[in-house]
């Protein structure tokens, strides 16, 4: 055998490896998404834009929307701010701040909608006085957006970070002894090198902000047409046996994230430093 | 002029710069951090702590708790092994082999990232439920899949899939070919290669790979109660027991859970960072 063949697999064992991934990501990945679909069109199309058009599903549509245009620019300002912090200057604690701001990746969802019904629920901390002074947090859209902006928290923030690092500060200090000031800085020389990390972390953070299920479902209290995002709509048409509307509007959102695999497959051709850290 | 004095004073924490906005920035962040993550996740220790020892006990590990820990660690285990052993595959043929749809694959493979995780359920347990596509034929076989614990895996499979593939690619395509060939031109064959030089340099990111899979899995939630059953005792996850005790109103034995389960977490963030800072140093 000679030493090039040696680092290649007998095709024997290539044709194993393929079909055994295949039969792998077949069943776990492929056919549960083309079920989707499939049940969805079980009784033709016109069934299942019925199921979108309805008014609840319109309702939570309207929801999911408004509460990832809230997330996301959050999530934006948070992210830069921190990288901006954290990747062009140096000071104590730094990398217990980046794990910190990891932190919420490793708290079950559930969990993270449990911490704002403690806080904000009628028995919480601040449930009495909300309670007089009539403001609704849980089982209303301030609690959907909060959970969501914290299950959300570190997407923009951990693609920044390392691009920012790798970047240095050579071109920003070169900006600032020309007179620049931090703004300007940021806006002329930092943004153009840091767009499109930013729009792939803005990519990932917006299909969690539309996708989020366990930790909205805890503080959203199910109030159809008003606090039902499309997971949850999904979730309770499902429950209601009601198979071909809850697969109707769980194929809105899987052409959602299909849309959003090849956005984010484009970006990894075109700008290969973006995503390198996985996430 | 402002610049460099606030920088002399901060000069203790920080070193010299000369980029501007670090106050605010960093102001920002750690206001934001606090207020959304830091003073919640407090909350909920506080809330835990209102109940004595024994108290704790019998709502952070009472049998019920019991049996969804057991279930929740150890599904997420299970289907950490298969994905360590099917992504590990994925990711070696993503790496190594040339093959038709090869970019459809790829972009797929982060599916269970961007898919809500409600959508998976509901297609997972249409398609392993007795009378679905993959269904009746466990079913003829006399398996079930849907409704029992084995569904609790193969959801847990399917959102903990990526971490694998995504952890071991890189480090599969760092891997250079020189150092098969060097073992080859010594006279290793390819089993020795593999044994001794692809796995050895796979380890860490292997083992990172799985703790993060395992990791998302004991706490995930969305793509599992559709499958499960959520029979106490039998295919109840520990995070469905939260949102039932919450939805009794019994706030301090849900916080209880919660503390439990966030502090396996912190745990397991704790061994992923040894191991990465450990594959670090191996690869420096």
């Amino acid at each position: 055998m000679s030493p090039q063949n040696s680092t290649q697999d007998p095709l024997w064992v290539k044709a194993l490896v393929l079909s055994l991934v295949a039969a792998f990501l077949v069943l776990v990945l492929i056919l549960p998404l083309v079920s989707v679909f499939a049940e969805a069109l079980r009784r033709g199309i016109d069934p299942a834009l019925e199921a979108i058009a309805n008014p609840d599903a319109l309702a939570a549509i309207k929801l999911t929307l408004l509460t990832a245009a809230i997330a996301v620019p959050f999530n934006i300002v948070f992210g830069v701010c921190a990288a901006w912090a954290v990747a062009k200057h140096d000071f104590a604690g730094k990398s217990l701040l980046i794990s910190l701001i990891d932190l919420p990746f490793s708290v079950s969802p559930v969990v993270a909608g449990l911490i704002y019904v403690l806080i904000f629920g009628a028995h919480g901390w601040f449930g009495s006085w909300l309670i007089d002074h009539d403001i609704r947090i849980i089982f209303a859209v301030p609690g959907i957006i909060l959970a969501t902006i914290f299950v959300t928290f570190p997407f923009v923030a951990r693609e920044l970070i390392p691009l920012m690092q790798e970047q240095g500060v050579d071109e920003e200090e070169a900006a600032v002894s020309l007179g620049a000031n931090g703004l300007t800085a940021f806006f002329r020389v930092t943004t153009p090198n840091i767009r499109w990390g930013l729009l792939y972390g803005v990519l990932l953070c917006n299909a969690r902000a539309m996708g989020e299920f366990g930790a909205v479902s805890v503080v959203s209290g199910h109030i159809r047409g008003l606090t039902n995002t499309m997971p949850l709509h999904v979730e309770i048409l499902y429950n209601e046996y009601d198979f071909v509307g809850a697969f109707s509007v769980a194929a809105l959102l899987c052409l959602l994230s299909i849309l959003t695999l090849v956005l984010k497959g484009i970006l990894e051709v075109l700008q290969p430093q973006v995503g390198a850290r996985g996430h | 002029m402002t610049l460099s004095a606030s920088s002399k004073r901060l000069s203790p924490f920080r070193r010299r710069s000369a980029i501007p906005g670090f106050g605010i920035t960093l102001g920002v962040t750690i206001s934001l951090l606090s207020l959304v993550v830091l003073i919640p996740l407090a909350a909920v220790i506080l809330k835990a702590s209102g109940l004595d020892g024994p108290g704790f006990m019998a709502a952070g590990f009472s049998p019920r708790a019991m049996a969804a820990y057991r279930l929740s660690f150890g599904a997420a285990f299970a289907a950490a092994s298969v994905n360590a052993v099917f992504g590990a595959l994925t990711a070696w043929a993503l790496v190594r082999y040339e093959f038709f749809g090869k970019p459809i694959v790829n972009a797929l493979v982060d599916l269970p990232f961007a898919l809500p995780t409600a959508v998976a359920g509901i297609a997972l347990a249409a398609l392993y439920a007795p009378n679905g596509w993959v269904g009746q034929y466990l079913a003829a076989m006399g398996l079930k899949a849907a409704y029992t614990p084995v569904g609790v895996v193969i959801a847990l499979t399917f959102i903990g899939l990526p971490f694998v593939v995504r952890t071991l690619e890189p480090v599969l395509r760092d891997l250079s070919a020189d150092v098969e060939e060097a073992a080859a031109s010594l006279g290793a064959g390819r089993i020795s290669i593999i044994g001794r030089v692809i796995l050895p340099a796979l380890g860490p990111a292997w083992l990172t790979g799985f703790a993060l899979s395992f990791a998302r899995g004991v706490g995930e939630y969305g793509s599992v109660i559709f499958i499960a059953g959520n029979m106490p005792y039998k295919s109840e996850i520990a995070p469905l027991l939260i949102v039932i005790q919450l939805e009794q109103f019994n706030y301090q034995a849900a916080a209880a859970i919660a503390v439990v389960m966030l502090s396996a977490s912190f745990a397991m963030l704790l061994v992923i960072n040894t191991v990465q800072a450990w594959a670090r140093r191996l690869s420096a």
